[in-house]
């Protein structure tokens, strides 16, 4: 039963799961499931970029999720259209693209459904690199913004007003987004990489009362939806990317539980 | 331009524009190490537009602002907090810097807040979440305090505590204080100088150059001149914590 790809796999989503732990935190706390999903949906020109021109699939979809990123930006500076109309439009032309693009592409072989909802089979050794050592990196990023980023969501004026520079972070954040997006897509899949940003950190916010306690919670969280989704794949011979979201909606569905009793204790 | 030794924040000139629209024009001040500066003025008259142009919130504005200082503690007027954050009362306080356990503790007591230390937040009283906001922007000991209305929604006598506070703190830390106040009593008492607002700087200089300034009068109308005549009859009583009245 435990196969060399599937020890791979557990150990790949691992390390998603420590880096999308706390990054979800944010995305939930500054309102950015959105956001997300529409680098997300990027990343399938991402990929189509990597076959033609034979990049590594992570480096390609970084760039072009980063450059969605931008153009999100600067839409949002020079048209008068509401925020979740610009993610809406760039998030399905940039996969409506994707898609044409791969029609073209007669000669490569494309596994849709496996780019669309993960596949643990396609977990390479040099994927494991590139998910460790990447998200080693952002986890870094990430704590060296810390203070910034959390002062300014909690409230911009004052991080402004204390010097943190918040714009600068919220940068950083962005590109440190389409990163993790980046890393997590072959075992996740774009549909659903939002999910394992959000799911695991709604649910520590259930249980949690400040703000390093949500972001521990949420980590442990993704690593126990990682190796629960991993097995039930393995067993029921499902896609990787929904089992692990299932598993991670079952234990948000169990944290509920807690609401319930704290809600009671008040009454 | 130079910088006067004490100086820790300087505006010349300095003014905002909105939608073609002037929030505030022309002010000009400076905000010097343990001196209170306050600012006063009608409802809209650009008191909070000043401050935030002083702490560099405002960026693309007309004139110039000069701060010396990146040790800032800032009360705003407003604040909107998503409530939705997990977050408690210590953890708002290690929000823009990190701070000692019981360099904390302490600034909790002073404001009177020591036990909401591991509430939420988001369940704090208008009054309580007030105090809160006033320690953590005395407890990282800035160089320069800018406070907006900071003892708005504080019961009476924990007002005249807290305005004693932050003369005290003004004095013990050294710092520099901008505040803004409608409480022109206080205002008059405890300041250094004064800048009387309304759209611009409609009058400036120590208490007692604006309370005798009558375009200050116009503006303030009966209730500036009984403040102007508590002024003048010297301070001859204190307020204790507990709001009595002492006698020097
Ligand atoms: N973000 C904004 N956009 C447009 N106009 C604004 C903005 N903020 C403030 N104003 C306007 O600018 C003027 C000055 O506002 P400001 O908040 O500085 O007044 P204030 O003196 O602090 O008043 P108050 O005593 O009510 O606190 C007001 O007329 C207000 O309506
Ligand atoms: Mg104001």
């Amino acid at each position: 039963m435990f196969d060399d790809f599937f020890i791979r796999a557990l150990v790949a989503g691992l390390g998603i799961a420590l880096v999308t732990g706390p990054l979800g935190c944010f995305v939930v706390w500054r309102r950015l499931s959105y956001f997300g999903d529409t680098l997300a949906h990027s990343a399938l020109l991402g990929v189509t970029m990597a076959y033609t021109l034979e990049l590594n699939i992570a480096l390609s979809v970084f760039i072009i999720s980063s450059l969605i990123a931008l153009i999100l930006i600067q839409l949002q500076k020079k048209t008068n259209l509401p925020g979740d109309a610009l993610l809406g439009l760039l998030a399905h032309s940039s996969l409506a693209v994707g898609l044409v693009v791969i029609g073209f592409l007669t000669f490569i072989r494309f596994d849709i459904m496996g780019l669309l909802f993960g596949d643990i089979l396609a977990v390479t050794t040099d994927d494991l690199l590139i998910i460790w050592t990447g998200g080693a990196v952002i986890l870094l990023v990430l704590k060296l913004i810390w203070k910034p980023l959390f002062a300014s969501t909690v409230n911009y004026e004052l991080a402004e007003a204390e010097g943190l520079n918040p714009d600068r972070a919220k940068a950083i954040f962005t590109i440190l987004m389409a990163a993790v997006i980046a890393i997590s897509i072959k075992m996740v899949g774009l549909l659903l990489i939002t999910g394992m940003l959000i799911i695991p950190a709604a649910m520590a916010r259930n249980i949690s009362d400040s703000p390093i306690k949500m972001v521990i919670y949420s980590i442990i969280g993704g690593l126990l939806s990682v190796v629960l989704g991993l097995f039930s794949s393995l067993e029921f011979n499902t896609s990787s990317g929904p089992s692990i979201i299932v598993a991670a909606l079952i234990l948000f569905i169990l944290s509920l539980l807690n609401i319930k009793q704290s809600i009671k204790l008040k009454n | 331009m130079s910088r006067e030794n004490n100086t820790l924040v300087k505006l010349n000139n300095a003014g905002f524009k909105q939608n073609g629209k002037w929030l505030v024009e022309g002010v000009t001040l400076a905000v010097e190490k343990g001196k209170i500066v306050t600012l006063i003025g009608p409802n809209g008259s650009g008191k909070s537009t000043t401050a935030k142009i002083a702490l560099g919130i405002y960026k693309n504005i007309e004139g110039s602002v000069e701060k010396y200082t990146n040790k800032v503690g800032y009360v705003p007027q407003k604040i909107s907090i998503d409530w939705t954050l997990p977050i408690r009362v210590q953890d708002f306080m290690l929000l823009t810097e990190n701070i000692k356990e019981e360099k904390i503790d302490e600034a909790l007591s002073l404001t009177g807040v020591i036990h909401l230390k591991n509430k939420s937040l988001g369940n704090l009283s208008g009054g309580e979440f007030q105090r809160v906001l006033i320690a953590r922007a005395i407890c990282k000991k800035p160089e320069l305090l800018v406070l907006d209305e900071p003892v708005q929604g504080v019961d009476y006598t924990g007002e005249i505590a807290l305005y004693e506070l932050i003369k005290k703190i003004s004095d013990s830390l050294h710092c520099g204080i901008l505040l803004i106040s409608h409480d022109l009593h206080t205002v008059m008492t405890a300041t250094d100088y004064v800048v009387c607002l309304n759209g611009h700087v409609c009058c400036s200089g120590s208490p007692m150059d604006v309370a005798r300034n009558n375009e200050y009068k116009t503006l303030f109308g009966e209730q500036a001149s009984k403040i102007l005549s508590v002024y003048e009859h010297k301070h001859d009583h204190v307020h204790s914590d507990e709001g009595e009245i002492k006698k020097n």
